[in-house]
């Protein structure tokens, strides 16, 4: 039992049964793959191959960009055949299909040889129709590991270069780069890693299946990120409805524990929705809350999906880049449905085909739980890193949403809230476009876990009216912010000038005090302040001291601008605009620092010419 | 492939506005079957008149306002409020006071303001203030507990003739509310001598409690099928005693004692079943708590000081009143948060919302 709790929660019907009773199963490589370069959150990777490569799986094919990314690699053996926009499954595809820049791999197959790629792709013509019938040529699948790492041996930042370049990123959903998530100790201090197998959301049993066939790799990936973010204790938390998958555990905690590995608790969680979201687990398993618009991390603990650390685990020691998953196909229209463990890219029709889709029963595709997912445009999307658990559903079993209703503020929500927020009053601010009041009545707190929507009698889609809301108050502010990076760029444009100029002054002095040239007549530049020394010593001093004082001011300015840039970009929340901006300011943080010390410098370098001339004084002219 | 699009999430408890609503009707059937089975066929025709004017003035009003009436009057709102208004009618009204308390209820207090949801005040409340305050002598002339099958009982047919204004009740029909003849037993006469007095009907202080007393299951029945929550009532209820065990002790000749303040009206009504409208009642659970107890407060200090016996609709409505100031205050603690958000300071995103 958690020894803390949460308030509010619901207790939809768990359909878990449907898939959890068969055993995890291999899928069979697919033909084709579809790798989005979008399937983490920050930005995208770039492709480092063109159509015509070929390809061995775990290459990469994409690096990563930026500070908040990650690589892609290939999935399977074969030739990259197009880099183009394909659809996609992503969240905001309820408004319509998205697309993304997709690399697309062919298969190759074991009876031919590396001919030419004309009389291949002449071949491949032939396959399909050949294809019909199943497994008549066997796919090749040819692997391109990296060495493997003892993770004991190694250091940090091996460790953590491993994660990066194997393209781990959180299993759970989120799809937030794991090694960043690694780096977390440069930061805060954690104390407790959480394994969170909570798996709250109805339908879903990936992580169920992974815990029962891989807990001891699970629980030593969790070993091994405790290591590197030296938390003190690692803390599982499961629901009770996973009763094998707690059995596993027990034993494996049972088998592998030595003196000198972080202890674990495993602590069991009585099933209620939405126990297994972030910030109420941390609350349930620590007590602490994280803070408004912050990271767990800031309370000295991180979070980790037992998928996400299975993949950092293998990524290490067997030095495998996260190249396929652990998805769960479900839903009443599909006829076998269970867990499989697929490549990533491989398009979502031919997994449901395997688990036995009946196209005429079903009515809708989601990819996550049934109450946080979001529904796919077509079956042609790909399988991505993120993608835990596809829900063929019948009109039945999800029926269509009944007319909305007028909110009556029974309060039914309100008591369902896990962030004790409350959910009518946020439903009239955002219905009216109040959304300062939105705002002030913290909606940026919502978690859009959908417990709301899911007791409102009134059946009003809440979690729809808060994302608006949310969208509307967020474009306002790129509105004001957009002025405001424009002042930036200017600041910045101005800082360089200045200290070009300035850079030329203490030049320009410092040549004349050599050859004594004659004094400088050309007055034409206008920054004024980039003026050189004045002419009496107590003058002098003054100003050198007013420019040691502007120094450390400029520096303490860079300090902060690079702890803003760094602190935004860890919390990966911010768009490449926002990140950019905040590039802007470092940059004329350090120009400003720079021509504060050239002046500086050209004055002291005054001083000293000064002292070896004896009391020579120099024409300097007047401001 | 046709899939349908939405928004998560996907899945929804088979709830409804008009389930909920129905459960609140079958809430009142122990009250009105008490109330008919102690004061006559009365009862009964105003309940079912009120009802049936709510639903038939709500069509009305959707069909002057174009909106589809279907929709709406499955969300059994309109029923609820007819209802509420009929079993806190006296016996004997006549129609032309139902339909106007039932327009002053659905078409002025409910519909005008935008219908289910929108409206700041009880709408049942409304109706039952309009009337006592405008046809004091038709709302306070109460029946006396004469059943519905005795020999002394009122008939069908002559409830019937109240009903459309033909018969008038004749004296020994009538009788006084045990808060109204308590009220107004006069400075010098002691409580233990009003009492022995026998001022009221035979039988009826007992009608009086046993109504409060099927309210009560009904209002359980709410609590446990979660319809309501138990803030409003257990603080409304809890306000109330606390405040009639401090005047009973005070000066227990003079005051009623707080049973009687408990059973003898219309707390336990109002306390389960009128303070409850979610509605026009506060929002969060600690506003519920502030929301009732001030309605306690207030029924008695308008019992005690005020010029009518019973105060539950005006209590109901100056706190409806002060909800939205209730609610500016008594808002949770968000997850994440140090302590709760008080109050209405807003920051202002945008500049030409004052300018538009």
């Amino acid at each position: 039992m958690a020894d803390f709790d949460f308030p509010g929660g619901i207790h939809p019907p768990g359909r878990k049964a449907l898939s959890a009773g068969a055993p995890l199963a291999q899928a069979p490589l697919p033909r084709q793959v579809i790798l989005p370069m979008t399937q983490h959150l920050g930005l995208a990777a770039e492709p480092l191959v063109i159509p015509g490569q070929r390809v061995r799986t775990g290459e990469v094919i994409a690096r990563a960009q930026g500070m908040i990314s990650a690589p892609v690699h290939a999935s399977i053996t074969g030739i990259v055949s197009a880099i183009e926009e394909r659809p996609v499954p992503h969240p905001s595809a309820a408004v319509g299909e998205t697309r993304a820049l997709c690399i697309v791999i062919d298969a190759d197959y074991a009876d031919e040889g590396f001919g030419e790629l004309e009389q291949k792709d002449e071949g491949f013509g032939e396959l399909e129709r050949k294809d019909e019938g199943f497994g008549e040529l066997e796919q090749k699948d040819d692997w391109l590991r990296m060495p493997p790492l003892d993770w004991r041996a190694s250091d940090d930042d091996t460790l953590i270069e491993r994660l990066h370049e194997s393209g781990v990123v959180g299993l759970g959903g989120a799809g937030f780069p794991t090694a960043v998530k690694a780096r977390v100790r440069q930061r805060h201090e954690i104390d407790t890693l959480i394994l969170n197998a909570a798996e709250c959301e109805p339908y879903i049993t990936a992580d169920d299946l992974a815990l029962r066939h891989y807990s001891a790799d699970i629980l030593e990936g969790a070993r091994l990120f405790a290591r590197l973010t030296g938390a003190k204790r690692v803390v599982i938390g499961i629901e009770d409805n996973k009763p094998e998958a707690i059995e596993a555990l027990n034993q494996a905690l049972r088998h592998e524990s030595s003196a000198e590995d972080v202890p674990f608790e495993l602590k069991i969680l009585p099933t209620r929705y939405p126990s297994g979201g972030e910030k109420q687990l941390v609350q349930l398993l620590t007590g602490r809350e994280v803070p408004s618009r912050g990271l767990p991390a800031e309370v000295g603990v991180l979070c980790h999906n037992p998928g996400t650390l299975l993949a950092a685990l293998r990524s290490v020691r067997d030095g495998e880049p996260l190249i396929s998953r652990i998805v769960t196909l479900t839903g009443e229209a599909l006829e076998r449905p269970g867990n499989v463990e697929a490549r990533l890219g491989t398009p979502l029709h031919e997994l449901l085909r395997l688990a036995g889709l009946q196209a005429e029963r079903l009515s809708r595709l989601i990819q996550g739980g049934p109450m946080m997912g979001f529904t796919l445009e077509s079956d042609a999307v790909p399988l991505i890193k993120t993608s835990n658990c596809l829900i063929a559903a019948t009109a039945e079993e999800l029926p269509p949403v009944p007319r909305e209703q007028p909110c009556i503020r029974c309060g039914a929500c309100e008591a369902a809230c896990p962030a004790s927020l409350l959910p009518q009053q946020l439903y009239w601010f955002a219905k009216g476009g109040e959304h300062a009041k939105a705002e002030l009545f913290n909606l940026f707190d919502c978690i859009e876990c959908g417990a709301c929507a899911y007791v409102c009698p009134s059946h009003i889609p809440l979690v729809q009216y808060y994302r608006a809301s949310k969208g509307e108050i967020r474009a306002r502010e790129q509105e004001a912010r957009k002025a405001e990076r424009a002042r930036h760029r200017f600041e910045f444009r101005q800082a360089r000038l200045a200290r070009e100029e300035a850079e030329k002054q203490a030049r320009r002095q410092a040549r004349r005090q050599r050859p004594q040239a004659p004094p400088s007549t050309d007055d034409s530049v206008p920054a004024a302040h980039a003026r050189p020394a004045p002419a009496s010593d107590v003058d002098r001093s003054a100003q050198v001291r007013k420019l040691k004082i502007a120094q450390a001011a400029a520096r303490a300015a860079v300090k902060k601008a690079e702890k803003n840039l760094a602190r935004t970009s860890e919390a990966g929340q911010s768009d490449a605009a926002e990140l950019d901006d905040l590039e802007t300011q470092l940059a004329t943080a350090r120009e400003n620092l720079q021509a504060t010390e050239a002046r500086l410098a050209a004055l002291q370098g005054h001083d000293q010419d000064q002292a070896r001339n004896s009391g020579k004084s120099e024409e300097t002219p007047s401001s | 492939m046709s899939l349908i699009h939405t928004s998560s999430p996907h899945a929804r408890a088979t709830t409804s506005t008009g389930r909920v609503m129905g459960w609140v009707l079958l809430a009142t059937l122990p009250g009105i079957a008490t109330l008919t089975g102690f004061f006559g066929w009365g009862v009964l025709i105003n309940v079912l008149f009120a009802a049936g004017l709510g639903v038939g003035l709500e069509a009305l009003v959707l069909r002057l306002r174009a909106r589809p009436p279907g929709v709406t009057l499955r969300d059994n709102s309109a029923l609820v409020s007819g209802v509420l208004l009929g079993v806190s009618l006296p016996p004997f009204a006549p129609w032309w006071l139902i339909l106007m308390g039932m327009v002053a209820a659905i078409v002025v207090a409910k519909q005008l303001f935008g219908g289910l949801g929108q409206n700041p005040f009880n709408p049942a409340m409304v109706g039952y203030a309009l009337l006592l305050i405008a046809f004091p002598v038709e709302m306070t002339r109460w029946a006396a507990p004469l059943g519905l099958f005795g020999a002394e009982a009122i008939g069908p047919g002559e409830a019937w003739g109240h009903f459309l204004g033909t018969v008038a009740p004749s004296d020994a029909m009538t009788g006084a509310t045990p808060l109204d003849a308590f009220k107004h037993k006069g400075e010098t006469v002691l409580a233990s001598e009003f009492w022995a007095d026998e001022p009221l009907p035979p039988g009826t202080l007992n009608a009086w409690h046993t109504t409060a007393l099927a309210w009560l299951v009904g209002g359980a029945l709410l609590l446990f099928k979660r319809i309501i929550s138990w803030h409003i009532p257990a603080s409304l209820l809890g306000a109330l005693l606390v405040l009639a065990t401090l005047m009973y002790a005070s000066d227990p000749s003079h005051h009623g004692s707080p049973l009687f303040h408990l059973l003898g009206g219309a707390a336990i009504f109002g306390a389960f079943f009128i303070a409850t409208d979610p509605v026009s009642a506060a929002t969060s659970r600690k506003g519920k708590l502030y929301y009732g107890a001030a309605i306690g407060v207030l029924i008695m200090l308008i019992r005690q000081w005020g010029a009518y016996p019973d105060a539950v609709a005006f209590a109901v409505l100056l706190l409806n009143f002060a909800v939205p100031f209730i609610d500016y205050y008594t808002r949770p603690r968000t997850y994440g948060h140090a302590r709760p958000n008080r109050g209405i300071k807003v920051r202002q995103i945008d500049d030409d919302e004052e300018a538009s």
